[in-house]
């Protein structure tokens, strides 16, 4: 069993998902997915463990040997982006059963679990691959069910969000396979490690340059990396409470760790940075981002897209730790992805359950909610201020991380733009707690309990862990800084 | 004798396992501030015991746990983080009386909330007290700004809020832009943040980055109220008393000035810094404030609001002890966070007995209430001479060292801005206590269309008062009877406050 | 430069940025989606005239063959059409549904009702 954990990780979520639309039924449906997600989870536990003691897992799917059959690799950073994406897949679905029933028509219950599945299933594909093509695949796989996922809200606006985010992702994803077909056709393999062996003799081609381009463009579009965030606003704000929670912890987060590995891997031999210019321009749209999207989530009144742009904004962050092409940058892009993951997922959970129980989401509905829901506004508080960084949170560890990573390089602008961010966040923050603690509740507002129990569980273990993983970061940052010094000396 | 593995968590630990219990006892008031009183008064003894094994040169440390690798949550124990958590549980216990009869007399609502926020910012100026290195006192810095919010915006009015918008926005801004960026700047250019006696920046950091390093610190350090930043703290003004008590004394803008103080002594040393040129602004700022501050403060006719700009000028004494880089005079530094904290609690119980019993809040109308109120007022007068700095109280100790060390260094600069506000603030407190005493009182109905606590006398036409609730009463005179005590046994905190600088 | 050699890549280029720019100036749905069409066929017809080989024949193993067409782009652009088939289809379910909502297909349309929705 245990030489095959790579394959069953991704196998056993996509067998699920068909049988999920032959049980037809919602409960059924639910238990089955219950149990395929936390399986995944306990797998990709394994699989980390795996990693941090022995290195390197290579798998070859179907005894095809490398590179001419499809590898699936396993290294430190991959094995941390599928505990990421499974952990959040399997917390979230407890909660899942009480805000789909009530978010989703009852007899499309089962299509929302399939979806699910098939996400997830496509989401950790692509983290554990080392075939460039097969990623392509398990890209469309998830975009496809996305789609569908955000399409099922009851929200008519879902749809045209929905619809603009399959033209925007099937151009990005079209833009990653013209790139790789450039790689091949320079190169002759589609193999990430051979690529990467291969690569640096073609490199000064305009090919690859062109390559690159297509490549950094297509996946960029795919993280919403500003401007070509335009589709998650919207998309983020009227999906289903568990798909926003879900997608914003996990999708754009494996399109950080495909440019991760596209960058650090595939063009590992090649000086991406410099040479090609590319550091400086993501680095530039980082921190635009980073500002811009901040402020614009200053100005949301619905809170669910207000976390929205801030997202974009933290994506921003992530970015920016990858142009400083250091150790510590990279670790500090790397942690982020796994905090951002933990402080997000519990704030759009939070949302959800304030969206089950008072019907909306937006900020003059929330007066007063401190006292009407008073564990999930906690939970709220605690979670947002990780957001703006305070220390003990996850939010510091992050920043601490990044900040030190710019002030060795001595780049004092984006050393300032990282607290500059902080205190936009600290803004919207608290623009949503004061309402919430500080405002009476509306007159005559209906009569409203505390979330189910089902709910309130994920959504503090979310919340401790983005205490426990603030407080004690030495684990997270050890794995992280690993995984950052691989990438960086080159090919795994 | 009890372990420092123990002491230390443990006085950390107290008022935290306090809050916990008097959010517990919500329901029952009695029993709610039973806990309270009991918390404030075993972490006192708690601290106590750490003093002889201080004076006797022991620095416990005790490592929490590791939060970033090579980075660690540690606490110990030395001279000036010992006055200063000594200052703030002994006033803790003060305060916490004081409170008892200023909010069940005010008929304040949420008072659970407010004795639990209190207990939690105790839990974090202890904890700044008693931080090992940067990372943990930024880390209980920044626990003690956000739990001090809800007590800042107690009243939960439109005003209430905006001030407490203010006080919050400030302290993050400053805190997240300049501390966050010096306290990794340090750890980059030292590869630790530990306070160490006589500082690690020597031979790290050199020429005019030490001053922009120095400013980023004391700047970022928003609760010591260095001008520019000092605006949160007559914002914070719209907070009940008993608040304004923590914010002025207790703990808040203490915490600001110690942390300064801290980083000079424990992270630039004072020899390193007297030899760089490029931090010698900070006297120059510190003494501007000083200036600036009072002169503000001889202008307000709201009586808390010209206790706020006193703070703000008082700190800046503290400020600039330190920035005179005299060994004298950062012992000063140290006596002026007790003799100040002392003081300026005094001051402010006066002010908020002044409200609760006869709902007047103006200078101006203060004629003639030392006869109805003469504990409250003669209290207000003994902490109105320490603020000055006259004998016997105080006061008078700190400023005689810290003039000690300007003359010694030859820094005529701070000597002329204590002379100059010395008589300033004596024009702002005398003619205080004069009113209070000398002047009749006036026949004019003022504010006490309020349902105060005394229904009987709502509809006199001067609203008949006396002294206030009783323990507030106690409280004040227990904190001005403080200020001359601390006169007469100065020598005791300055056998500490002398360990700091080895002498 | 050899015209013909290049005249597939050049095929696609047109192709490429004539159905691009389909998507990004038509307001109407369903042109957009077959704007997104020609987009994809453009990298299709990319893929396969990658993997022809001058001379060679279709990838069978056969007596007396010895160049062949290499026949791994052909394989993987059999799975993008899949993939693009599979986009299309959900495209069109999805511009159904959003007639149904809003009773038209045209962007500016729906925006105009959304910001409507966002009012009330």
């Amino acid at each position: 069993m245990t030489p095959h954990l790579p394959v069953l990780q991704v196998v056993i979520p996509l067998m699920a998902a068909p049988i999920c639309v032959v049980l037809r039924q919602a409960t059924a449906a639910w238990l089955l997915a219950t149990g395929v997600t936390w399986s995944a989870f306990a797998i990709s536990l394994m699989l980390l463990s795996q990693v941090m003691d022995g290195g390197v897992i290579s798998y070859e799917l179907g005894g095809w040997v490398a590179p001419w059959g499809i590898e699936y690799r396993v290294d430190p950073v991959s094995a941390l982006v599928l505990v990421i994406v499974s952990a959040i897949g399997s917390v979230v679905m407890p909660y899942a059963k009480k805000s789909v029933e009530a978010e989703i028509a009852e007899d499309r219950i089962y299509l929302f679990y399939t979806m699910y599945l098939l996400c997830l299933t496509g989401l950790l594909g692509i983290a554990i691959t080392g075939d460039a093509f097969n990623l392509f695949v398990f890209l469309e796989v998830s975009s496809l069910s996305t789609y569908v996922l955000i399409a099922l809200s009851h929200e008519r606006r879902a749809l045209t969000a929905a619809y603009r985010y399959l033209i925007m992702g099937t151009i990005g994803a079209t833009f990653y396979i013209i790139g790789v077909g450039m790689m091949y056709m320079m190169t002759g393999t589609l193999n990430m490690a051979d690529l990467a062996q291969r690569l640096p003799e073609v490199a000064e081609t305009r090919t690859i340059l062109v390559a690159l381009a297509f490549l950094t463009t297509g996946i960029s579009l795919k993280l919403a990396l500003f401007p070509l965030h335009v589709w998650l606003p919207n998309a983020y704000a009227f999906a289903p409470s568990v798909v926003t929670a879900f997608l914003a912890a996990t999708a754009t987060k494996v399109a950080v760790y495909v440019l991760i590995r596209i960058f650090f891997t595939v063009f590992g031999g090649v000086d991406v940075f410099v040479g090609l210019g590319a550091g400086k321009a993501l680095m530039l749209l980082a921190l635009v981002g980073m500002v811009a999207a901040s402020v614009t989530a200053v100005y949301q009144d619905n809170v669910k897209r207000l976390l929205a742009y801030s997202s974009v904004a933290q994506i921003g962050y992530m970015i920016l730790g990858i142009s400083l092409v250091s150790v510590t940058g990279l670790t500090g892009g790397i942690i982020h992805i796994f905090n951002h993951a933990l402080m997000k997922c519990a704030l759009f959970l939070v949302l959800g359950a304030v969206s089950l129980r008072l019907g909306t989401v937006r900020l003059q509905d929330m007066a007063g909610l401190g006292r009407r829901m008073p564990l999930t506004m906690a939970a709220f508080v605690l979670a947002g201020l990780s957001l703006i960084g305070v220390p003990l949170t996850v939010g510091f560890v992050s920043k601490w991380t990044l900040l030190q990573a710019a002030l060795e390089k001595d780049l004092w602008l984006v050393a300032a733009a990282i607290p500059v961010t902080s205190l936009i966040a600290v803004v919207y923050i608290w623009k949503v707690v004061e309402t919430a603690y500080f405002r009476p509740v509306p007159h005559g507002a209906a009569e409203i309990s505390e979330a189910p129990a089902s709910m309130l569980v994920p959504i503090w273990i979310m919340v401790f862990a983005c205490l426990y993983f603030g407080i004690d970061a030495t684990w997270t940052l050890d794995v992280a800084r690993s995984a950052a010094i691989l990438l960086l000396g080159g090919a795994p | 004798m009890i372990g420092f593995e123990f002491v230390l968590p443990a006085i950390l630990g107290l008022p935290l396992v306090g809050a916990v219990l008097i959010f517990y006892f919500g329901f029952a008031p009695n029993a709610r501030e039973t806990v309270t009183l009991l918390t404030a008064g075993s972490l006192f003894a708690l601290v106590t015991t750490l003093i002889d094994p201080v004076m006797a040169g022991e620095r416990p440390e005790v490592v929490l746990f590791e939060m970033l690798p090579g980075l660690a949550l540690a606490l110990h124990a030395e001279p000036l983080g010992l006055i200063f958590a000594l200052t703030a549980s002994f006033l803790w216990i003060v305060t916490s009386v004081y409170s008892i009869g200023y909010m069940r007399g005010h008929h304040e609502k949420n008072q659970t909330r407010f004795y639990v926020f209190f207990a939690i910012s105790i839990t974090a100026a202890i904890g700044v007290a008693v931080a090992a290195n940067l990372l943990t006192l930024f880390v209980f810095y920044e626990v003690l700004t956000l739990s001090t919010f809800p007590l800042v915006a107690h009243h939960g009015s439109d005003k209430a809020k905006r001030g407490a918008r203010v006080y919050l926005g400030i302290l993050m801004t400053t805190s997240i832009l300049f501390l966050f960026v010096a306290i990794i700047w340090t750890y980059l250019a030292t590869g630790t943040t530990d306070f160490t006696p006589g500082g690690i920046l020597a031979g790290k950091v050199s020429g005019p980055a030490v001053g922009v390093l120095l400013a980023l610190f004391a700047f970022g350090i928003g609760k010591a109220a260095l001008m520019p930043f000092h605006r949160w703290l007559p914002a914070a003004m719209v907070a009940p008393t008993p608040v304004s008590a923590l914010l002025h004394a207790v703990a808040v803008v203490k915490a600001g000035v110690f942390s300064v103080v801290k980083v000079i002594v424990y992270i630039f040393g004072i020899d390193f810094l007297a030899g760089e040129p490029s931090g010698g602004w900070l006297v120059w700022v510190a003494g501007f404030t000083i200036v600036a501050a009072s002169l503000v403060a001889l202008r307000q006719d709201n009586l808390k609001r010209r206790l706020a700009y006193s703070t703000i000028s008082q700190l800046s004494y503290v400020i600039l002890a330190a920035a005179i880089l005299a060994p004298i005079s950062v012992v000063g530094a140290a006596m002026h966070i007790a003799a100040h904290a002392f003081g300026k609690i005094t001051l402010f119980f006066a002010a908020g007995s002044i409200m609760v019993a006869s709902h007047k809040t103006e200078v101006s109308q203060l004629d003639g209430i030392g006869r109805r109120m003469p504990w409250t007022m003669g209290a207000f007068a003994v902490g109105a001479v320490s603020m000055i700095g006259l004998p016997p109280t105080v006061g008078f100790v700190s400023k005689w060292l810290i003039v000690d060390g300007a003359v010694a260094t030859g820094n005529w600069v701070a000597l002329g801005v204590i002379v100059l506000s010395t008589l300033l603030n004596a024009a702002y407190f005398l003619p205080v206590v004069h009113a209070a005493f000398f002047k009749p009182e006036e026949a004019l109905p003022h504010g006490d269309s309020h349902s105060g606590d005394e229904e009987a006398h709502g509809h006199s036409v001067i609203h008949d008062h006396g002294e206030s609730p009783l323990p507030s009463v106690l409280a004040l005179t227990i904190t001005a009877a403080g200020t001359v005590i601390l006169f007469f046994t100065a020598d005791a905190p300055l056998a500490l406050a002398r360990l700091l600088t080895g002498g | 430069m050899e015209f013909p050699g290049l005249f597939n890549y050049w095929v696609a280029v047109v192709l490429m940025m004539a159905g691009f720019y389909i998507v990004i100036a038509q307001g109407n749905l369903i042109k957009k989606v077959v704007g997104l069409n020609i987009f994809q066929v453009s990298v299709f017809v990319f893929y396969i005239s990658m993997g022809k080989v001058k001379g060679g024949t279709a990838p069978i193993l056969d007596e007396g063959i010895q160049l062949y067409s290499n026949p791994l782009p052909h394989v993987l652009i059999l799975t993008a059409i899949v993939v693009g088939v599979a986009t299309t289809a959900l495209a069109l379910a999805l511009v159904v549904r959003i007639r149904d909502a809003f009773e038209t297909i045209e962007e500016d349309e729906t925006d105009a009702l959304e910001a409507e929705d966002e009012a009330r």
